[in-house]
């Protein structure tokens, strides 16, 4: 198989085969962690430091690991990156540990990390395993860094805890709840697979 | 210690006031791609329940009298997703062995909810809330019940929508997103009656 280009890579991971936007993968920690930016964007950086990690291992690792037992494997290396994480987390920013609760624990049960490790670490060497996975992380990283820029601008006036309220409209309570992140996250699949449908559409002329 | 809450309370919490995903945004995954069918939808909602429960109950003593004591809090979430994987594993062979019936209702579901969030979440709320192993069982049941009937909620509009003229694009995940959104809504007129966080 071919080794894909570093920049080729980075343009499928962000954008044409979004990871959260195009195969529906993450969505449980996308959501929950989006009321502040702050909070996202660490989110966002753990998953790619997990899911470059957890690649680059696995891929290492793809051809001594039998068959039967990957998945069992994978948990286990995805597990082991997720603790250094979550002790990361907890010995340096101790507040927004506090915050982000269950989910960093939750990174484990993140599709994203299995299914980079599934479909592409599986046949392919280390290293460019290694970014795919990091890639594939950032691609999540900026859905949720949009979701969470929405939400917090809204439900807030702040962008990452900066008041940026000038024009002093009332804040929008909804905007903080979880069903905005709901709202914001359909629409832009919406917005991204009507897109895609007219592209296909023009191209078929 | 454990919070001074009644069980009683942190069930009907949880199926109401902080539903798993409603609220929590667990087990969104199998949540949307398994609820374009009712009955389909009713299995995993029935399985996921089971599987929250018997977690539960052999985690919750793991937890209590070995990690606890032997100060091995860095292992928790290895040993917690081991726990899942094995607890799936024996139950799927059992099933198999004991009641092909049930098995062939649920033994397809079964895989699929060892890397569904909402069992790993309600493990860490347990733990993260201090429950006692009366309110974590309870908590674990309620979880079950109200992702179970989010699911069912979800299949039945779906199974309806699918006969819809819609706009391009919006059919799929998208339509499911925001139906979501506006259950979640309604779900909040519940939480005046309890909170547990």
């Amino acid at each position: 198989m071919a080794a894909e280009k570093i920049g080729a890579n980075f343009k499928r991971n962000m954008f044409t085969e979004n990871q959260v936007l195009r195969a529906i993968l993450g969505i449980c920690s996308s959501l929950a962690v989006t009321n502040t930016m702050k909070n996202s964007l660490v989110m966002g950086l753990g998953v790619a430091f997990v899911t470059g990690l957890s690649s680059l291992t696995l891929s290492a690792m793809r051809n001594v690991i039998p068959h039967r037992v990957r998945m069992l494997v994978q948990t286990l290396v995805i597990a082991a990156y997720v603790i250094f994480v979550d002790l990361l987390l907890q010995a340096y920013m101790p507040d927004i540990s506090k915050q982000l609760g269950p989910y960093v624990g939750l990174i484990i049960t993140n599709c994203i990390i299995m299914g980079r490790a599934e479909a592409y670490a599986q046949s392919n060497p280390p290293i460019p395993a290694m970014w795919d996975g990091f890639f594939a992380g950032l691609g999540y990283t900026m859905i949720l860094m949009i979701i969470s820029l929405i939400r917090e601008v809204l439900g807030f006036g702040t962008v990452f805890g900066f008041n940026v309220n000038f024009v002093g409209f009332e804040t929008w309570t909804i905007m903080i709840m979880p069903p905005a992140a709901f709202f914001i996250i359909g629409s832009m699949i919406w917005f991204i697979s009507a897109r895609a449908a007219k592209k296909a559409a023009r191209q078929a002329k | 210690m454990a919070p001074n809450i009644s069980p009683l309370i942190i069930f009907i919490a949880s199926i109401f006031t902080s539903n798993m995903i409603l609220n929590n945004f667990l087990g969104m995954c199998s949540y949307l791609s398994v609820s374009t069918e009712y009955k389909t939808a009713t299995g995993l909602g029935m399985a996921v329940t089971l599987v929250l429960v018997l977690t539960t109950a052999i985690n919750w003593p793991i937890y209590t009298y070995l990690i606890v004591p032997s100060n091995l809090f860095y292992l928790q979430y290895i040993i917690f997703i081991m726990v899942i994987a094995a607890t799936v594993q024996i139950l799927e062979m059992g099933m198999d062995r004991y009641t092909p019936d049930l098995h062939a209702k649920l033994g397809i579901f079964l895989p699929l909810i060892t890397v569904n969030c909402a069992i790993l979440g309600v493990i860490l709320f347990m733990v993260i809330r201090n429950y006692s192993f009366v309110q974590a069982l309870l908590f674990s049941f309620g979880s079950g019940l109200g992702w179970w009937l989010a699911i069912n909620m979800l299949a039945a509009i779906r199974e309806k929508l699918a006969t819809t003229k819609l706009p391009p694009g919006v059919k799929g995940p998208a339509l499911a997103f925001i139906v979501t959104g506006i259950m979640a809504m309604a779900f909040i007129g519940f939480s005046g009656i309890f909170t547990i966080q």
